[in-house]
């Protein structure tokens, strides 16, 4: 028999493509169906974010850093705040700290399933990508409640929050939650036995857990390859060492495991915010004491001088932070997620520094994709939820 | 504690624990004795600090040494802080990706932002920034604001020659390293 020529083709995905989640480009050798090599390139979606962070106050760089991670921006700002609060040694108020857990947790609900319905979607569920924004919806309208914007709510500051909660707050979250628990059986009635999903799925991607270790991959990724780290558990902060809730830990490390983990966590995620909403009043207090940091309320600036005074110094000049950097992580919906922040005494950043889950995935990718076939490079890029904001920052 | 047992096990290193604002534990080392400490730090059992939480550089410009480059670990107790002053007129490194892989694109992104080079690292290309970038741009002497000029392009003209010749000079690159990128 004759010998048939062979070679690889060299192709390119992206950096537009349906299935990237943003601006991903991966440059892939195929031989026949088979990724033989892969690189990502990034930077696509680079806004410096850091650099413009040091010319702003400290305060002012909130919605700068929600938009790092859009699909969880109270991650971001909560990352942030508790950095930067660190420095000024604030400690925030009990029911501060329980609303923060509570919009934490809705927010990790929210971005999973952002990423549950676009990853469905990509390997062939559509209707699950309806059923998810369908929820998703009610989370946004709580942030709308609270903020008056759906995506950005820019609601968690610097010294606590930006308001006290508004009326109907906690009927609006108590109704999500009741609710949610049934329509997550019904996502999973779609796929978790769906045998094109389990067959897409299952086998593919595989990472072992020093693997995952080795490339910091610290996160609902991590965690579906058996390593049990969590931020929430091992480093907590905001009081979430008085919660009672489970940490979901996978053993095989596929894309399957990957999405079981991330099912399990929205799960504990509703009994953590059903512990916090038990425990927040409707009204109280709201952010921290701190004259320095928080502007006083808007009735005491229109009757008493020091605190126009106050109001003035805060919104013409910010706060100062005293010297020394901090860097407090969360666990975010894509892993640990925090900020160092250098300060040199002056009401600016002297440094920012994000760490982006999204940018070690990306990094991780040929190690999952090279080998197996190019059909699973769509069920890959879906299983690690990366946020090319975040990525390219 | 882990200052101690750095000082048993590694004879001779000079090592300063400083302290900061936030009581986390931050350790200065030397350039050259970085790869040492680095391994010990992840292998020892009693210390595991086998994941790299992050790595950064601050620029501290006039002061000199100019540059700080920040390695945040973390092992299943603990949080630590290592830290290498890099003087502006040499600003390199070796590179750590031997003892924690996540090192690669992290110290690209160093690089690309500060201009600090790794040695050996392989693979230190451009991050985020397109390749033609002049400039490190957090570097606190790098203008905020800049201007360039608007450039263009011809169209681009490939013969099939040059088309097979690119694709075969691509392979070779990728084939000396494979695995990540190029």
């Amino acid at each position: 028999m004759p010998e048939i020529r062979t070679e690889t083709m060299t192709i390119n995905m992206g950096p537009q493509h349906p299935s990237t989640h943003g601006v991903l480009r991966l440059v892939l050798e195929l031989d026949g169906e088979t990724v033989v090599s892969a690189s990502p390139t990034i930077g696509y979606l680079h806004t410096g974010i850091e650099k413009t962070a040091e010319q702003k106050k400290f305060q002012q760089v909130i919605p700068l850093v929600e938009r790092m991670d859009y699909l969880s921006a109270q991650s971001n700002s909560f990352a942030y705040s508790l950095s930067v609060e660190r420095l000024l040694g604030l400690e925030m108020p009990d029911r501060v700290k329980w609303i923060r857990v509570l919009l934490a947790e809705l927010q990790r609900i929210n971005s999973h399933l952002v990423w549950l319905g676009t990853h469905a979607m990509e390997v062939g569920a559509i209707s699950v990508m309806l059923y998810c924004f369908r929820e998703r919806e009610l989370l946004l309208d709580i942030n709308e409640r609270i903020a008056g914007f759906r995506m950005f709510p820019s609601y968690i500051r610097v010294g606590g929050l930006r308001d006290d909660l508004p009326r109907g707050f906690h009927e609006a979250v108590t109704q999500f939650l009741d609710t949610f628990p049934t329509k997550l059986n019904e996502y999973e009635g779609l796929l978790t036995r769906n045998e094109i999903y389990v067959k897409r799925t299952r086998g593919v991607g595989k990472l072992s857990k020093d693997e995952c270790i080795g490339l910091s991959l610290a996160g609902p990724i991590g965690r579906a390859s058996g390593w049990n780290y969590d931020v929430r558990k091992i480093f907590p902060y905001s009081g979430y060492d008085t919660f009672d809730f489970d940490v979901p830990v996978g053993t095989d490390g596929d894309v399957y495991d990957r999405y079981l983990v991330r099912i399990e966590e929205m799960r504990q995620s509703v009994t953590i915010c059903r512990q916090a909403l038990s425990r927040i009043t409707p009204a109280g207090v709201f952010a921290a004491d701190a004259p320095t940091v928080v502007p006083p309320p808007k009735d005491r600036v229109y009757t008493e001088m020091e605190a126009l005074i106050q109001h003035f110094l805060i919104y013409s000049q910010g706060f100062t932070v005293p010297v020394g950097e901090a860097y407090v992580p969360v666990e975010g919906a894509r892993g640990e997620h925090g900020f160092y922040v250098v300060a040199d005494g002056t009401n600016r950043p002297w440094r920012l520094k994000a760490r982006s889950p999204s940018l070690l995935a990306c990094q991780a990718l040929p190690r999952m994709i090279v080998g197996g076939l190019i059909a699973d490079v769509i069920a890959v890029i879906g299983s690690i939820d990366v946020v090319m904001g975040d990525v390219d920052r | 504690m882990i200052v101690d047992a750095l000082r048993t096990l590694l004879p001779g290193l000079v090592i300063d624990p400083i302290v900061t604002a936030d009581g986390q534990e931050t350790l200065f080392v030397q350039t050259d004795r970085l790869i040492d400490v680095c391994r010990l730090l992840r292998d020892r059992p009693e210390l595991g600090f086998n994941f790299l939480a992050d790595l950064t550089a601050v620029d501290f410009w006039p002061r000199e040494p100019r540059f700080e480059v920040v390695y945040l670990l973390a092992s299943p107790a603990a949080r630590l802080r290592l830290k290498v002053a890099v003087p502006g007129s040499a600003a390199r490194l070796p590179t750590v990706q031997s003892v924690w892989p996540a090192a690669g694109w992290l110290e690209r992104e160093v690089w690309d932002m500060f201009g600090i080079e790794f040695d050996n690292h392989g693979d230190l290309r451009r991050l985020l920034m397109p390749e033609d970038w002049q400039g490190h741009p957090l570097r606190k002497d790098f203008p905020v604001q800049i201007r360039l000029r608007p450039r263009s392009s011809e169209p681009l003209q490939v013969s099939e020659e040059e088309f097979r010749a690119n694709l075969a000079k691509d392979r070779a690159a990728r084939a000396a390293n494979p695995g990540t990128g190029r």
